[in-house]
Order: structure tokens, then C-alpha cells, then sequence
């Protein structure tokens, strides 16, 4: 219909350097994080006790500044506020982004990944029990804890791609699904595995990683944290210069085109989610031998969640990701703080992380609230139906 | 025109066997002797002894503890399953009114042999009995079915609902705090439609009118209604008088309804419940009639499966749409209500636990179908009730039979779900013109 | 009734779609409105059904200002359109169909589907169109679902019906059936606007034609008006219908398909024992309805499917369980029936589809690194070569007009040696010059001694290429016949009467 009937040849425009057209996308992100801010301010005036709680009127907005100054002024002290505030930011973020290219990459093959979470586990427990169970030379040690991490991801991540590539069952449960085996098999170590767990204990934590097995640490900041930064510049260079990126693309773009163009499809499904599920490992290679040092129920909490929102928010892109990995790990650094100088719950950079992510993914909404006018820029989150 | 020359024969002749009758043969003869080899096993392992039973959910005067002979009965499963694999391999159940009897058959017939291999022959001054698992199984299905038959008449609509976990948050939150303040239950239960209809207004807004990936915002919603639940729940004070009027509901009493309370064996459990309970029966019938049997429901189904078509006849799509996800949204809210005034009363962060995510697989188990998708929640219930059921026994690690019902969703879906259609339209805007 | 359309203007931003349109539909009439793909027919119907609203100008029922923000106004003033994709929701029945959106209730707010059964027999009978209630619309031919679209508009008490290309899927047996039901339409006074690009169709039974150019009414013609008049009309210049082409000496065999079976998942023989042979430097056609396993028979030539029997041979070699990737490889080239669906990615540029199934060549990349530099080159050769109009090369192909995504497509298969061509659909929803550039490109193949097999349900375009052709019915070629024969024998042989049975 109306589509087919456009003008055959487009008028030519004025040509702009690459990096400008990149300019609209970065002023929606801003507005986005801005109103979901304003969001969050909101609630926070709504629900703190110094608001809610204050004896007259005056004293309620006095109360309202205090509330929501003091609680965003300790997001920002407690992420960037000091060098040692930085170094947890950074510490936090790497393995946000890492699993978070994982969902990237394997959005970008047309697959919605939601398993980063199982994906995170069996990296930590491949990488774990390397860190402290086998006894290996330094710096061998550690290679192979990393790269066991790797390994554990890749497995977990290859069954949906199996599932599939083979059966065409729809990789948003089998992920869902297998997050929820992945957390079962880590209880049952922990629990009932000698090599794991530390008896008698209440909340199940496994031995510590052996000292050879952990990151080294340059002005406190563990090196886990510059493997982010190369994981990044690699899935760039895996998108956009490699054979298989090529076809990764196109099949997540068109799988029917690229199968009649000669690709194999159900094995490009195979190699994205292996891909994804071996940088959710190195994920928790950085949680477990730079950060925790030791297994838990709950060594990964939301990453594997945040990971999607992380990748969503960058448009699964690999630098996106790496910026949104870093703004989410400073509020997650901050986050504390907040809840510790101010009494607001952490919780509240939940909200706020969720609200950014939805405010980018329909611009037209942000432009509603601010009653901006213009074209918003495209997003990479087309809708899409089960089909694929 | 005459049909004659136009029909396409599609079927030309039985001659050619149909492949994907023959594979689903072959699966069932492999299934069934699996079942069949651990059953044999399990009778083997229980001969002569003896197994504890009650018809209740737990001891009490009106249900004694019982006793049976395990031998016999776990042998008479193995006959039942041995019968079952012989038709299958004959290849007689062709007919889908003969196979899914049977098929169900063995199912409980699976169960009853494990069971008895679980509870024989326990150490100790304790002996556990084999409760019946009805009561339970309907409790914790609850949420989930009330929560699949949402996903289904969102998706039936055309829009997918991952937010369902969301709806259950907000729900559940809602129902805590308005029952304590009001002090009755039953308020309780408003304001968790509400709160599933708040969540499917964003759900909607998004997708239909924004036309954002439905499963982005579906992921997200969950998220942020997960935070914010959690950062409210945070900001009440956790004892004393903001806690009580907050957060510390009245639960929904039992009620029995007379007569049919007192049907042997499924009397007490089915109808001795909450009205939360009644209201997910009523759903239970109420959504397939809906859909199916009302103008509303039709319009609904065109709108997911062809919304061109709809339009081109004056439904106005998007309408419909909305409709249909706050319908949902106000059916995974009360679903939702079952976390808090439902059962266990306060709002805890995170209380529905991923259940919403286990509705949605029962939606897809279920094929976009009510009846399928109530069934599918209901099996996810059993299992987890199997779970607590043998959880003091524990010959089976307790953390496998917890991810029993997750593999099993990934082999139906794989294996026999795999390929169903969803709704045609399912997870795409529509834009006119 | 009476139907006025006066000044109606369409604009999608800068672009007019409609341009000033002034149409009146007489009752009782049968009005054919002709123009090529993209002409805008489909706009201005879909204006006029309520499903666009009009930048400019009016529509008049019997003198009287009429506004159709939806079809349900439309439908209200005696409006009814049988789209050219059918608007039938393929799980619904025939009954529920046909009852979508006019419902009728009874207790407990049922819907009374006996009563919508009753309704879909009476007007099956009154108006000859045979149709059983209860089936469900998608275990129907397509001539019939065409017939359930017609029964839901006159369900509506439509007096105005628009048919959108109503002859696209249809054998010719099934086009003469619908015309007789036209027929007996417009004598109970129906008027009828037929849309359509066929000239003979026009001329069986048009009673006035507009045509439509860009646009815009170029003028009206009567039915005595030759065709050749017409299609100059239509394209705005004189059209040779003919492709210039020479005879050419056939070399040998190079593709060779014999017995080959297709039974898909739902367990129907959908190709059945079909045997031929392409031979180099001849074009094979294989003609026939849409949806007779010509669709099915082409991708099992390029492994897309792995028949059930038989074997597909090049060169000797059978090919016929290998995969798209070696039939590339191997020298066949593939321009596929639906360009948007398997022909292209939408959201990669002209320089990325240009190679979307060249990458592996070692001029393209080499150790899995791709070649950026020679992605470029070869596309900016490409584009002037074939005169794809496209703003750069990084341009994503959505952003490009129908023709020119096919140009790309035909581009990337044809900028390569090859040892068979196969196209299926090559022109269709193509402007007419790019049609004309098509067709010389695929002879200009032929001519080097590819071995060319088209697929095609348009006879014009069999009759313009071939040297032989065979005719597909219902998974069998029925027959192989040279192309001059009749137009009438051939409609016979894609019916499925003739030689064999």
C-alpha cells in the first residue's frame, strides 16, 4: 500500500559527519535519565518519613529538599564522590558489562536473551571451583579460573541455542527456565557438595577463591575491570568487521533471507548464544575472583537482570552497552551510600534504572512529557513477535 | 464456480504417513519406558513394606493416618504403565480423546509409585504419610492460573505479556497495604485488580501506543515494579503502627461451601477455600466463555490474529486491544493478591518469587489456550507442591525435584510445544493504513 | 446508488500519493479502475473504504457529502471491499468471519452463530456463491476464501463493491467464474469498481475504465479502447509488450530434476514426481496458479527443502541434499519469490545486501575479516551499473522504492558467473520500467549461456521470456508446451485439464 508507493528516488540529502547523526540518540538518553530522575524525585517526596512525617507544611518541604537532595547528592559522592567511590562504581559496572554484551550480542542475532542470570552461575561455578579447588601455579591459575568462567557461560548458553537452533522453542523460556536450574544446581553444591560448601552454615557460601586464582589489583581497582573494556572493543570488532558478525546480524535482521542466502541459521543461533553465555561467564569471573571471592545463593543478584536493562539502554550496541554497564554500576555504587547516609531504600535505583530503560526505548513518550517536538530517532528495539 | 475443480486434495492418500504423527509416536514409547523402568525400580526397591497415607492435607480427627501395602499397589503401577506402553507402541492411541486419558493416567500412576518410594521405610520415631496433595496443589496454582489466563487474553489480543510477574508485585502490594488500612480482606482483593490494571495501563501504553518491543517492556515493567514495590515496602516502617496499618493485613478466611465440601477426597480441598480460590474458579470458566462464546471474545481473537481484517469491518482495534491487556491486568493483579491477603499477609520484596514468569510458561505449555494454560499452571503447582510434600523425606535432593518443573517446561517446550502457532498477530502493533 | 469522488488528494509528507482525483460510479456499473503497481489505486480505495483519511476533497453518496473516518462508516453508507490480500482471519470460520463486527447475540450474550451460518447459506444461494459455513477459512482454496470476502461484504449490504486486484490468484477458469458472479451482481444492481493492471480483463468487463497514472486520472476510455491505447495510457508512453529477444540455439543439459516429491509437515503432497530439464542458453518457464507447488518446487532446487524423492542434478551432480550454501556456490543464482521475506534484509545497507550471499568470496573477505573497501567498491560499481536509485550505498534497502530493492536482489545474483538462474516472481509489484530492464538483463543471461528457469503466474510475462514452458497444477507439471501456444490451452493446462488425467 502506501509504503510501496514511495517516491522512486529520494531526494539527495546534505552529508553529515558519522558522529552527528549519533546526536539525537544521545540527547533522548539524557532526557530519559532526566525524567526518570524526576520520577524518582517524586517518589522519594511521596514515601520519606522527613516528608511525609513533618509537622506542618514548611516543615514538609524542608523535609521534600533535605529528602531528595541528600539522597541524590549521595548517588552522586557515593559513585564519583571519591577515588575509593570510583573504584567500586568501576568494580561494580565491568560485570554488568560483560553479561550486558552478552544480551547485546545475542540481540543483535535475534535472539531476546533473559539467561544471563543462569549464565552468570555456571560461569561462577565453573570459575569457582577452579579458584579454589584446584591448586595450579600464579597467573596460570588464574587464566584458567577466567577461562573456565568462560566455558561454564558458553555451556549454559549454548542449550537454549541447541533448543533452538533444533527445535524452535523460544529462547525466552528456555532462558527464563534454565536461570531457575542454573540457581537450583548452585543451591545443591553449595548444600551437598564437599568441594563447594563449608558445612554448618546457615546461608550457604562455598570455600574462598585460593589467592592465586583472584584479579591483581592496580590503585585498588582489579584488572577483571580493563577485561570489560577489551570484551567491548572485541564484540565491536566481532559485529562489525568478522565474517560471523556479518551473518549474525543478518540472521537476527532476516533469518529466512539468510538462509536462502546460503547461511546456516539454527548454527549462527548456536554461536550467538555461546558467545552471549561466555561473556555472562567472564561476568562472573570478575564478580567471583575480583569482588566476592566466594560463592553464595545470591553472589549475582540482579546482575543477570540488569545485564538486559544494560544492554537495552546502550541499544544493544557494544559501546552503549559499555556506557549504560557504567552508569548502572554508579548506581549501584551510589545506591549504597544512599541507603546508608539517608535512610532511601537502594531499591529506589531499581526504579530509576527501569524508568531510563522504558523512557529510551519509547522516545515518543519522553517527547510526550516534555512536549517536544521533532523526529525521535530510531530505536533497535522493533517490535517483535514469539515468531522470532 | 463449482468446488470440484478448485479443491486441493491436501490430504491425497493415507499411504503416506503423516512424519509428525510417527515422532510423536516415537516419544511417547520413550517416555513411557522410561516411566515404566523407574516404576519397576521403585517397586522393586519397596517390596514388602509398608506406607503411611492420609486423604487430608495433614493428620487430623477427620483424617487419620492410613496404611497400605506398598508391594502391590507400586506393582499394579508398573501393569498400568506396561498396558499403556503396549497401546502406544501398537500405536492405538492415535485418537486424542483415548491418548491424553491414558497418558494422564500413567502420570498418576507415576506419581503414586514414587511417592511410595519415597515415604517407605523411614528411620526414626517420626513417620511422614503420604498427604494428599489436592489442597496444596490448588493453593499454589492459584496465582499461577489466574496469572496464565492473563497472559492469554493479552496475547489473544495480539500483545505479549511478560509483565506478569510485574502485575503479581503491584498486586500483591497493593492488597497488603489497602487491607491493613481498611482492615478487610476483601479490599484487599480491589485494590489488586487495580494495581494488575496500573501495570497493564503501562503495559498497554507502551506497546500499543508507543509501539515499543512488547517483550522490552514487558522485562522492564517487571523490573520496575519489582523496584518500586520494594522501595515502598522499604519505606514502612517495619514494626509498630506504620507496619500495622501498612503492612500487616487480615487474610482471607476458608469458607466451606456446604455440600460439596463433603464430597470424598476432592470434597475438602477444592471447596473448602478462600474467596480468592472461588473467584480464580470462576475465571477458570468465565475467560474461555469470554473468548470464545461472546461477541467481545471473537473481536478480541480477530484483533490478534488478523487486526487488518478487523479494521476492515469497523472493530476498532487498538480499543479492543486495550481492553483485553487491562482485563488481563486485572486478572494477574488478583492473582497477585494471593502473596499477601491470600495466604501469607505482609508485602515482602520480591514476594511472588518469579511465579509470574512460570504463568507465562504456562501460557505458551498451555497454546495460547485457557483451558491448556489452567492446566499447564495447574501441573507447575502440583510439582511444587510435590516438592514440599517430600521435603521432610528427601530421598531425592530436594533442590532437583525444584528444578523439576523448569526442565520439564523446557522439554515440552522443546519437544512438544516447539513449533505451536501463537496468536498470528501476537506482539506486533497494529498501524492503520 | 451513486458514488462521487471529487478533487480527493492523498500526501504522505512530501510524497502525493493521490493528486486531485475525480471518479463517478453509476449504479449498476461496473467501473474498472487500471494503473501499474504504485500508480495509487490502492490509496484511493483505501480512502474511500475509511481506512485513510484524505489530505484534500470529498466523497458524494447520491450528491450528498460523505465522511469515512473508519470502514464501519463506510460499510454503514453500503460500502464493501474485497481486498486484494484477504481480510479473513484464517482460524475463524467462514460463519465468524462473515459475522465479525455485525454480530448477532442471543442469552447470556452469545454469539448466535446459527443464526451468521444462515445468513452466509441464504446469500451462497441467492448470489451462486458455493460456501459451507462451518469450514475454517484456512483450509480454503483461495478461490473460495474470495468468495467468503465477497459474501461478508454483501452481508453488509453493500451496494458499491470495490474488487482489489481479484484476478491476481486465480486460475483463468476461476476469473471467468468470478466475472460471471459480477455479472449477476451488477444485475441485481450492484455497481462494481474492479481494480486491476490486466487490460484483457478490463475489456471482458469493464462498462467504463479510468486510468490511473502517478496519481492521477490520466483519462477515461471505454471498453472498445485497444489495449495497446491502454497500457500507453497507463504507463504514459508507448510500451513495447514484447521483450526484444533472439533466438538462441539451447546448449545442454545443465539442471536436471527428476522425480522429485515434496510431501510438507502437515503430510500434503505438495510437489508431486516432477521431472525436467534446464538446458543452457534457454529460458524454461514453469507457469501456473499461485500456491501449486511451484513456491515448494523452486526452493527444493536451491536445498531450501530436501525433497521427500527424487534428485535434482547439475552438471551430473545431485544437489538435492546439500543446503542453499553449496547450490550458491556451485554457480546457481536465486532471485526468490518474495524479496522482502528471503531476498533481503531490510535493515542493511545496499553494500551489505549486495554481498549478502557473495561475503565468502575471497574478494569480499578473507579469514572470516570482511573486506570493507571491496564491500564498497563492488557496490558503488553495482548501483550505476544497474542504476539502482539509492541516496548512498549505506542507504538501508527499506529506504528504497520496490523496484529498486528487486534491482538490488537481481544485481547481487546476476554480478556473478553463474551456471543457472533461477527467478521466481522476478517483476511482480515492479514498475513497468524496471520490469523492461528485468527482462533484458535475464535474456542478456540466457544469451551467455545460463541456463534460466522463471517461475511465473503472470502468462504476459511466460509468453514475453520463454522458450519453453511448463505448466504446474496442483504439485505435477502437467504438461511442457513452446510458447506458441494459446492463451486459452494454457489456461486449460494450469487448470489441471489437459494432457495428463
Amino acid at each position: 500500500m502506501s509504503e510501496t508507493e514511495s517516491p522512486e528516488a529520494p531526494a539527495p540529502a546534505r552529508r553529515e559527519p558519522a558522529w552527528m547523526s549519533l546526536l539525537p540518540t544521545v540527547r533522548m538518553t539524557l532526557l530519559s535519565i532526566a525524567v526518570a530522575l524526576a520520577f524518582g524525585a517524586v517518589l522519594i517526596a511521596i514515601s520519606d518519613p522527613r516528608v511525609v512525617g513533618a509537622d506542618s507544611f514548611g516543615g514538609a518541604l524542608k523535609g521534600l529538599g533535605s529528602a531528595i537532595g541528600g539522597s541524590y547528592w549521595a548517588l552522586v559522592t557515593g559513585s564519583i564522590g571519591s577515588w575509593a567511590a570510583f573504584v567500586d562504581t568501576l568494580t561494580k559496572a565491568a560485570p554488568l558489562v560483560c553479561a550486558g554484551l552478552g544480551v547485546t550480542l545475542a540481540f543483535r542475532a535475534g535472539l531476546f536473551n533473559i539467561g544471563a542470570q543462569g549464565q552468570l552461575v555456571l560461569g561462577a561455578i565453573f570459575a569457582g571451583y577452579v579458584g579454589f579447588a584446584m591448586d595450579l601455579p600464579v597467573g596460570i591459575h588464574l587464566v584458567v579460573a577466567v577461562i573456565a568462567a568462560g566455558v561454564g557461560g558458553a555451556l549454559w548458553g549454548a542449550i537454549p541455542g541447541l533448543l533452538k537452533a533444533r527445535t524452535g522453542a523460544h529462547e525466552v523460556i528456555t532462558t527464563i527456565m534454565l536461570n531457575y536450574v542454573g540457581g537450583s544446581l548452585l543451591l545443591y553444591l553449595l548444600t551437598n557438595v564437599s568441594a563447594f560448601g563449608r558445612a554448618g552454615q546457615l546461608n550457604p557460601r562455598s570455600r574462598p577463591v585460593d589467592a592465586s586464582a583472584t584479579f591483581p589489583t592496580i590503585f585498588s581497582i582489579h584488572i577483571g575491570v580493563l577485561l570489560a573494556v577489551v570484551a567491548t572493543a572485541v564484540v565491536w570488532w566481532l559485529l562489525e568487521r568478522t565474517t560471523l558478525g556479518f551473518q549474525m546480524k543478518a540472521a537476527g535482521a532476516n533469518p529466512l533471507a539468510s538462509r536462502t542466502a546460503g547461511m546456516n541459521v539454527p548454527r549462527l543461533y548456536m554461536y550467538a548464544m555461546m558467545i552471549a553465555g561466555g561473556l555472562a561467564g567472564l561476568g562472573a569471573a570478575m564478580t567471583v575472583l575480583g569482588q566476592r571471592l566466594s560463592l553464595t545463593t545470591s553472589f549475582a543478584g540482579s546482575l543477570g537482570f540488569d545485564a538486559i536493562t544494560v544492554a537495552l539502554l546502550g541499544r544493544a550496541t557494544p559501546v552503549g552497552t559499555l556506557l549504560a554497564g557504567l552508569l548502572f554500576g554508579a548506581l549501584d555504587a551510589g545506591g549504597v551510600q544512599m541507603q546508608a547516609g539517608q535512610g532511601t531504600p537502594i531499591q529506589l535505583t531499581e526504579v530509576i534504572k527501569a524508568l531510563i530503560v522504558l523512557f529510551v526505548a519509547a522516545p515518543a513518550a519522553v517527547r510526550g512529557l516534555l512536549r517536544l517536538k521533532g523526529k525521535a530517532p530510531g530505536t533497535t528495539m522493533e517490535a517483535k513477535g514469539w515468531g522470532g | 464456480m463449482s468446488t470440484i475443480t478448485t479443491e486441493r486434495a491436501d490430504h491425497p492418500a493415507a499411504a503416506v504417513r503423516d512424519p509428525a504423527e510417527k515422532h510423536r509416536r516415537i516419544k511417547a514409547v520413550v517416555v513411557l519406558t522410561l516411566v515404566l523402568a523407574l516404576l519397576i525400580f521403585f517397586a522393586l526397591d519397596a517390596k514388602a513394606k509398608t506406607v503411611k497415607y492420609i486423604l487430608g492435607e495433614r493428620v487430623s480427627q477427620e483424617f487419620p493416618t492410613k496404611e497400605l501395602s506398598a508391594g502391590p499397589v507400586a506393582w499394579a503401577c508398573v501393569a498400568i504403565v506396561a498396558v499403556a506402553l503396549v497401546l502406544a507402541a501398537l500405536n492405538l492411541l492415535r485418537k486424542q480423546s483415548v491418548a491424553i486419558p491414558v497418558y494422564f493416567l500413567a502420570g498418576l500412576v507415576f506419581y503414586f509409585g514414587f511417592m511410595i518410594w519415597e515415604f517407605r521405610d523411614q528411620g526414626g520415631a517420626f513417620q511422614a504419610a503420604i498427604s494428599n496433595p489436592l489442597p496444596g496443589t490448588i493453593a499454589i496454582a492459584t496465582p499461577l492460573i489466574l496469572g496464565a489466563l492473563a497472559g492469554v487474553m493479552c496475547e489473544r489480543a495480539g500483545v505479549i505479556n511478560i509483565a506478569i510477574e510485574g502485575q503479581f508485585l503491584v498486586g500483591a502490594f497493593l492488597a497488603s497495604v489497602f487491607a491493613s488500612l481498611i482492615f478487610s480482606a476483601f479490599a484487599g482483593l480491589v485494590a489488586a485488580v487495580v494495581g494488575g490494571v496500573l501495570v497493564g495501563a503501562l503495559l498497554a501504553l507502551f506497546a500499543i501506543r508507543y509501539q515499543v518491543n512488547q517483550i522490552v517492556v514487558g522485562v522492564v515493567l517487571v523490573a520496575f515494579a519489582s523496584g518500586l514495590t520494594a522501595f515502598l515496602v522499604n519505606q514502612i516502617p517495619a514494626s509498630g503502627k506504620g507496619k500495622e496499618y501498612l503492612n500487616q493485613p487480615p487474610i482471607l478466611n476458608k469458607v466451606a461451601i456446604p455440600g460439596l465440601s463433603d464430597i470424598p477426597l476432592v470434597g475438602q480441598a477444592l471447596f473448602t477455600q478462600t474467596a480468592l480460590v472461588y473467584l480464580m474458579y470462576v475465571a477458570i470458566v468465565a475467560v474461555p466463555f469470554v473468548l470464545y462464546q461472546t461477541r467481545w471474545g471473537l473481536r478480541v481473537r480477530s484483533v490478534g490474529e488478523h487486526p487488518q481484517a478487523a479494521d476492515t469491518v469497523g472493530i476498532k482495534v487498538n480499543r479492543v486491544r486495550w481492553q483485553a491487556v487491562l482485563a488481563g491486568g486485572g486478572l494477574a493483579g488478583l492473582g497477585g493478591a494471593y502473596f499477601t491477603v491470600g495466604s501469607s499477609g505482609s508485602f515482602d520484596q520480591d514476594i511472588s518469587n518469579g511465579q509470574g514468569f512460570i504463568a507465562l510458561a504456562a501460557v505458551i505449555m498451555g497454546r495460547w489456550h485457557p483451558v491448556g494454560a489452567t492446566l499447564a499452571a495447574l501441573f507447575f503447582g502440583f510439582m511444587w507442591n510435590l516438592q514440599n510434600q517430600v521435603g521432610l523425606v528427601g530421598k531425592v535432593p530436594n533442590e532437583f525435584l525444584g528444578a523439576a518443573p523448569y526442565l520439564a517446561t523446557i522439554i515440552a517446550v522443546a519437544g512438544f510445544v516447539g513449533r505451536v502457532r501463537p496468536p498470528a498477530a501476537d506482539g506486533e502493533p497494529y498501524v492503520k493504513g | 446508488m451513486q458514488l462521487e469522488i471529487r478533487g480527493l488528494t492523498k500526501r504522505f509528507g512530501s510524497f502525493t500519493a493521490n493528486d486531485s482525483i475525480d471518479l463517478t460510479i453509476e449504479p449498476g456499473e461496473i467501473h474498472c479502475l487500471l494503473g501499474e503497481n504504485g500508480a495509487g489505486k490502492s490509496t484511493l480505495m483505501n480512502m474511500l473504504y475509511g481506512l485513510l483519511e484524505p489530505t484534500e476533497g470529498g466523497i458524494f453518496i447520491d450528491g450528498k457529502p460523505a465522511h469515512f473516518l473508519t470502514p464501519a462508516d463506510a460499510i454503514k453508507a453500503g460500502i464493501g471491499m474485497v481486498h486484494q490480500h484477504f481480510m479473513l482471519v484464517p482460524v475463524f470460520t467462514v460463519a465468524e468471519n462473515v459475522m465479525l463486527g455485525r454480530e448477532q447475540l442471543k442469552s447470556f450474550g452469545r454469539l448466535d452463530r446459527k443464526a451468521a451460518a444462515e445468513r452466509v447459506r441464504e446469500l451462497s444461494s441467492t448470489y451462486k456463491l458455493k460456501v459451507e459455513p462451518e469450514s475454517l477459512v484456512e483450509s480454503l482454496p483461495v478461490g473460495v476464501q474470495q468468495r467468503v470476502e465477497i459474501i461478508k461484504a454483501l452481508a453488509n449490504d453493500a451496494e458499491v463493491l470495490i474488487l482489489d486486484e481479484p484476478t491476481a490468484v486465480l486460475t483463468p477458469q476461476e476469473t471467468d467464474e468470478l466475472m460471471e458472479i459480477m455479472r449477476s451482481l451488477k444485475a441485481r444492481g450492484t455497481s462494481i469498481i474492479f481494480i486491476t493492471h490486466k487490460l484483457r480483463e478490463v475489456k471482458a468487463i469493464g462498462d467504463k475504465i479510468t486510468v490511473i497514472r502517478r496519481g492521477k486520472v490520466v483519462g477515461t476510455a471505454p471498453p472498445s479502447t485497444s489495449e495497446a491505447e491502454l497500457a500507453e495510457m497507463m504507463v504514459g508512453r508507448a510500451v513495447n509488450l514484447t521483450v526484444e529477444k533472439d533466438p538462441h540455439p539451447p546448449g545442454a543439459d545443465v539442471l536436471s530434476v527428476k522425480g522429485v516429491t515434496v510431501i510438507d509437515s502437515r503430510g500434503a503432497t505438495v510437489v508431486n514426481d516432477v521431472s525436467f530439464t534446464a538446458r543452457a542458453g534457454e529460458v524454461l518457464a514453469i507457469a501456473g496458479v499461485q500456491g501449486n507447488g511451484q513456491t515448494e518446487l523452486i526452493k527444493t532446487l536451491m536445498g531450501l527443502i530436501k525433497p521427500t524423492a527424487g534428485t535434482v542434478e547439475l552438471d551430473g551432480e545431485d544437489i538435492s541434499q546439500h543446503g542453499p550454501r553449496r547450490s550458491l556456490e556451485a554457480g546457481i543464482g536465486y532471485i526468490p519469490e518474495d524479496r522482502a521475506h528471503d531476498g533481503y534484509v531490510g535493515s542493511f545497507g545496499v553494500d551489505e545486501n549486495l554481498v549478502l550471499d557473495q561475503f565468502r568470496n575471497p574478494e569480499f573477505s578473507s579469514r572470516g575479516i570482511l573486506r570493507l573497501d571491496a564491500i564498497a567498491r563492488n557496490a558503488r560499481k553495482t548501483v550505476e551499473e544497474f542504476d539502482i536509485r539509492t541516496e548512498t550505498i549505506k542507504s538501508s534497502l527499506s529506504s528504497l522504492s520496490g523496484g529498486n530493492q528487486q534491482k538490488v536482489v537481481v544485481a547481487r545474483e546476476l554480478s556473478r558467473p553463474l551456471r543457472v538462474l533461477i527467478a521466481s516472481q522476478p517483476t511482480r509489484g515492479v514498475d513497468v520500467g524496471s520490469i523492461e530492464f528485468i527482462h533484458k538483463r535475464i535474456i542478456e543471461e540466457r544469451d551467455r549461456g545460463t541456463a534460466v528457469v522463471i517461475v511465473s503466474t503472470e502468462l504476459d510475462e511466460v509468453f514475453a521470456l520463454a522458450d519453453r514452458i511448463a505448466v504446474m497444477c496442483d504439485g505435477r507439471i502437467v504438461d511442457t508446451v513452446s510458447p506458441d501456444i494459446q492463451r486459452e490451452e494454457i489456461g486449460l493446462l494450469m487448470a489441471g485439464g489437459g494432457t495428463h488425467e
